[in-house]
C-alpha cells in the first residue's frame, strides 16, 4: 500500500511542478502587460495554479470544478457532470453488454463448427486492426440516415471494440478443459450440449471475466469517441470536445478526470462480479 | 451441418428456376440454368442416389458457387436484377458455405496443402464478404451515400492516390511510427529503470494497469493544445497510449524467468547486466512482443483520433471528417480500407519478427 501512495504523492508534486513551469511564460505575459514589476516568487506560485485556462491545470482546479460540477449542480442540468457522464456511461454499459453477448455468441460457435473456426478467427483479428474508432464518426452518420439515433450508434461502436477481447477470450476459455476430462465427459456419454453446459461453460468463466475487464474499458473509450462526430452535444466525449474549442482546460482534464474513475469503477465492479461468481463455484482464490 | 447448407442452396436454386422460368421468354437463361445445375446439386447431396466420395463434392460446391458469383455480378449490371436474382445469391451463399465447410474438413498431412488451406479458407470467406456486400448494395439499390459497393470504393482509391498518399504519409509515416517507436521505447526503458528498484515496482505496477484501462484517448484535445495541429501532437497522443501497455509488459516479462534461473546465473557469477541480456530480456520477449502488438493498433487508434480535434488540411483522419461531411462516402470508405490494410500490415510485421525472435517459444512451436 505505501510505495502506491509515495508514488502518487510524487505524481501530484510532479503535476504542480510541471503545472507551475508551464503556466509561468503566459503568466510573465500578463504581468508585463499589466505593467507589475517585481513579482514576488510566492505571488508568481499562487498566479499560475489559479490562471482561469492554464496550459496545465493544477489538481486542485481540476478538483474544484468536478466538485462544482457534480455536487453544487442539479443533476438534470446540463453543465452538470453527472448528466454527460451518465450519458456515456449508458452508452458504453449496453454497448458492453451487447459486445459480451456477441463475443460469447461467436466464441461458441467457433468452437461447435470448424469451418467457422477456420474461416471467421483470422478475420476476427484482422477486424481489430481496423482503426474502428477512425469509421465512428460514418457509422454514426450513416445510422443516423436510416433513422436509428441517439444511443444506438454510439453504442455500436463500444460493441464492435468490446466484443473481441470477449470473443478471443471465451475461446480459449471454452477450449481450457483438459483432454482428460472432455474423455470423461465421453464416458458419460454426454451430448455436445451437456459438455457445454457443465464443462466448457464453467471452465471458461476465468477466461471470460478477464475478457470482460477489457472489454468494459474499450467499451469506455468507443462510447467517448462515439460522442465526438455528433457535434458535442452531450457526454464526456462532448465535453472534450467542447473544451478544446474553447481553450476551457479546466473543462477537459475534468471530464477526463471523470472518465477515468467511471472506467476504473467498471473494471472494479467486473472484478467484484468475477470473485463472487467464483466463490459461488467453490474455486479457492 | 452438410444437409442443411445443401438443402438451403437447393431451395434457392429452385426458386430461382421458378421465378427466372416464370417469366416471359426474355428471362435470363444463365439464370435458370444455374438454378437447374444447384437443384441438381442438392438432390446429389440430399438423396444421394451414388454416393460421393470427399473430393468430387467438394469441387462441385466450389465450382458451382464461383459460377453463381460471377454470373449474379455480371447480373448487376442489367437496371433491374434478373427474376430469381435473391433466390440464385441464397444458392450461390450457401454452396459457397458448403465448400468452406468440405474445405475445413480435410486433415492433410503435407505441410504445403495445410498451409495453403489455412491460407485460403479465410481469404474465401472476406472475397464472399465483398461478393455479399457488392450484390446487396447495387442489386438493392442502395444509395451511395449510405453505402457504396465495393467496386465504387476500390475505383475511387485508384483514381485519388495522390490524396491518399499524402494522408497516409501525415497520419501513419509520422504519426504513428514516430510516436509508436518513442511511446514503446520510452516504455521499455522506464520499466528497465523500475526493474531496479522493488519500491517503484510495488508502487508503479498497480498504477500503470489502472492507466491502462483508462480512456487515454482522452488526452487528445490536450496534447493538441500542446504540441500544435501537426503530427507533432499526434505523436505525443500515441506516445502516451502505447506507453504504458509496454510498461506493464516489460515489467511482467523481465519478471517471468524463475527463480531457479536465476540462481543458476548466480552461479555463473553473471552480472546484472549479463543477467539482463542472456536470461532475463529473452524471457521477456513474448510480453514484449505482446505489447508491441497491441501498441500497434492503438497507435493507429490514437492518432487519428487525435486529428478529429484539429489538424492541417491532410491527414487520414481529417480526411474522414471532412468527407463525411460533405457525403463523399466513397472516398471515406477508401481511407478506411488504406487504414484497415496498413494497420493489418503494420500488425503482421510485428507477428513476423516476433516468430523470428521468439521461436523458442512454445505458442510457436506447435
Amino acid at each position: 500500500m505505501w510505495p502506491v501512495i509515495v508514488v502518487i504523492t510524487g505524481i501530484v508534486v510532479i503535476w504542480y511542478g510541471s503545472a507551475v513551469m508551464l503556466n509561468k511564460p503566459f503568466q510573465h505575459d500578463m504581468y508585463k502587460r499589466a505593467n507589475v514589476e517585481n513579482v514576488s516568487f510566492s505571488q508568481l506560485l499562487g498566479d499560475t495554479l489559479n490562471q482561469e485556462r492554464p496550459v496545465l491545470p493544477a489538481p486542485h482546479q481540476v478538483y474544484q470544478e468536478l466538485y462544482k460540477t457534480t455536487v453544487e449542480k442539479k443533476i438534470t442540468s446540463k453543465r452538470s457532470l453527472i448528466y454527460h457522464s451518465w450519458i456515456t456511461l449508458s452508452t458504453a454499459l449496453s454497448g458492453f453488454v451487447m459486445g459480451t453477448l456477441l463475443g460469447i455468441l461467436l466464441a461458441v460457435g467457433i468452437i461447435h463448427n470448424r469451418a467457422l473456426d477456420k474461416s471467421l478467427m483470422p478475420w476476427i483479428i484482422a477486424s481489430q486492426t481496423i482503426p474502428i474508432l477512425a469509421i465512428a464518426p460514418m457509422i454514426i452518420v450513416v445510422l443516423n440516415a436510416i433513422g436509428i439515433q441517439g444511443l444506438l450508434p454510439k453504442a455500436f461502436i463500444s460493441t464492435y471494440l468490446s466484443f473481441f477481447p470477449v470473443a478471443v477470450g471465451m475461446v480459449k476459455g471454452l477450449r481450457s478443459p483438459e483432454t482428460s476430462h472432455l474423455d470423461l465427459m465421453r464416458t458419460y456419454n454426454a451430448s455436445a450440449w451437456q459438455t457445454f453446459w457443465k464443462l466448457r461453460l464453467p471452465a471458461s468463466l476465468p477466461f471470460l471475466f478477464t475478457s470482460m475487464k477489457v472489454a468494459v474499458a474499450i467499451a469506455m473509450v468507443g462510447a467517448i469517441v462515439g460522442e465526438l462526430p455528433t457535434g458535442a452535444v452531450a457526454g464526456l466525449g462532448a465535453r472534450l470536445l467542447a473544451g478544446s474549442y474553447y481553450g476551457q482546460t479546466i473543462q477537459i482534464w475534468s471530464a477526463l478526470v471523470m472518465a477515468s474513475v467511471l472506467a476504473a469503477c467498471l473494471v472494479g465492479l467486473v472484478s467484484l462480479g468475477n470473485r463472487w461468481v467464483l466463490a459461488r463455484m467453490g474455486a479457492s482464490a | 451441418m452438410t444437409r442443411v447448407l445443401a438443402a438451403i442452396s437447393g431451395a434457392g436454386g429452385l426458386i430461382a428456376l421458378l421465378l427466372a422460368a416464370a417469366q416471359d421468354s426474355t428471362g435470363p437463361l444463365a439464370v435458370r440454368a444455374f438454378g437447374l445445375l444447384v437443384v441438381l446439386a442438392a438432390m446429389l447431396w440430399l438423396v444421394r442416389p451414388v454416393e460421393l466420395s470427399k473430393w468430387p463434392s467438394t469441387v462441385v460446391a466450389g465450382g458451382l458457387s464461383t459460377v453463381g458469383a460471377v454470373l449474379l455480378l455480371s447480373q448487376l449490371d442489367s437496371i433491374t436484377p434478373a427474376a430469381g436474382f435473391w433466390g440464385a445469391t441464397v444458392a450461390a451463399w450457401a454452396l459457397a458455405w458448403l465448400f468452406v465447410e468440405r474445405l475445413a474438413s480435410i486433415e492433410s498431412r503435407r505441410q504445403l496443402i495445410a498451409w495453403s488451406l489455412r491460407l485460403l479458407i479465410p481469404l474465401l470467406f472476406g472475397v464472399w464478404l465483398l461478393v455479399i456486400w457488392e450484390l446487396c448494395t447495387r442489386g438493392l439499390g442502395v444509395p451511395q451515400v449510405l453505402l457504396p459497393s465495393p467496386s465504387a470504393i476500390g475505383a475511387r482509391m485508384v483514381s485519388s492516390t495522390a490524396t491518399l498518399w499524402a494522408d497516409f504519409k501525415q497520419t501513419f509515416l509520422h504519426a504513428v511510427l514516430i510516436g509508436y517507436a518513442l511511446g514503446c521505447g520510452s516504455g521499455f526503458l522506464i520499466a528497465l529503470l523500475i526493474d531496479r528498484s522493488p519500491f517503484l515496482q510495488r508502487g508503479l505496477l498497480p498504477i500503470g494497469n489502472l492507466v491502462s484501462a483508462l480512456p487515454i484517448v482522452g488526452v487528445a484535445p490536450i496534447m493538441v493544445m500542446w504540441f500544435g495541429f501537426d503530427w507533432q501532437s499526434k505523436a505525443a497522443v500515441v506516445v502516451v497510449m502505447t506507453f504504458f501497455p509496454m510498461l506493464v509488459n516489460t515489467v511482467a516479462g523481465l519478471a517471468a524467468s524463475g527463480a531457479m534461473q536465476r540462481d543458476l546465473m548466480q552461479t555463473y557469477a553473471a552480472g546484472y547486466w549479463q543477467t539482463l541480456f542472456k536470461l532475463r530480456l529473452p524471457e521477456a520477449l513474448p510480453f514484449i512482443f505482446n505489447a508491441l502488438k497491441i501498441n500497434s493498433t492503438l497507435a493507429l487508434i490514437g492518432a487519428i483520433v487525435a486529428e478529429f480535434f484539429g489538424t492541417p488540411i491532410v491527414g487520414m483522419g481529417f480526411r474522414i471528417s471532412t468527407e463525411v461531411g460533405r457525403m463523399n462516402v466513397d472516398m471515406v470508405w477508401a481511407e478506411i480500407a488504406m487504414a484497415a490494410v496498413a494497420g493489418s500490415l503494420f500488425y503482421g510485421i510485428v507477428t513476423l519478427v516476433e516468430r523470428m525472435f521468439t521461436f523458442w517459444h512454445p505458442s510457436i512451436r506447435n
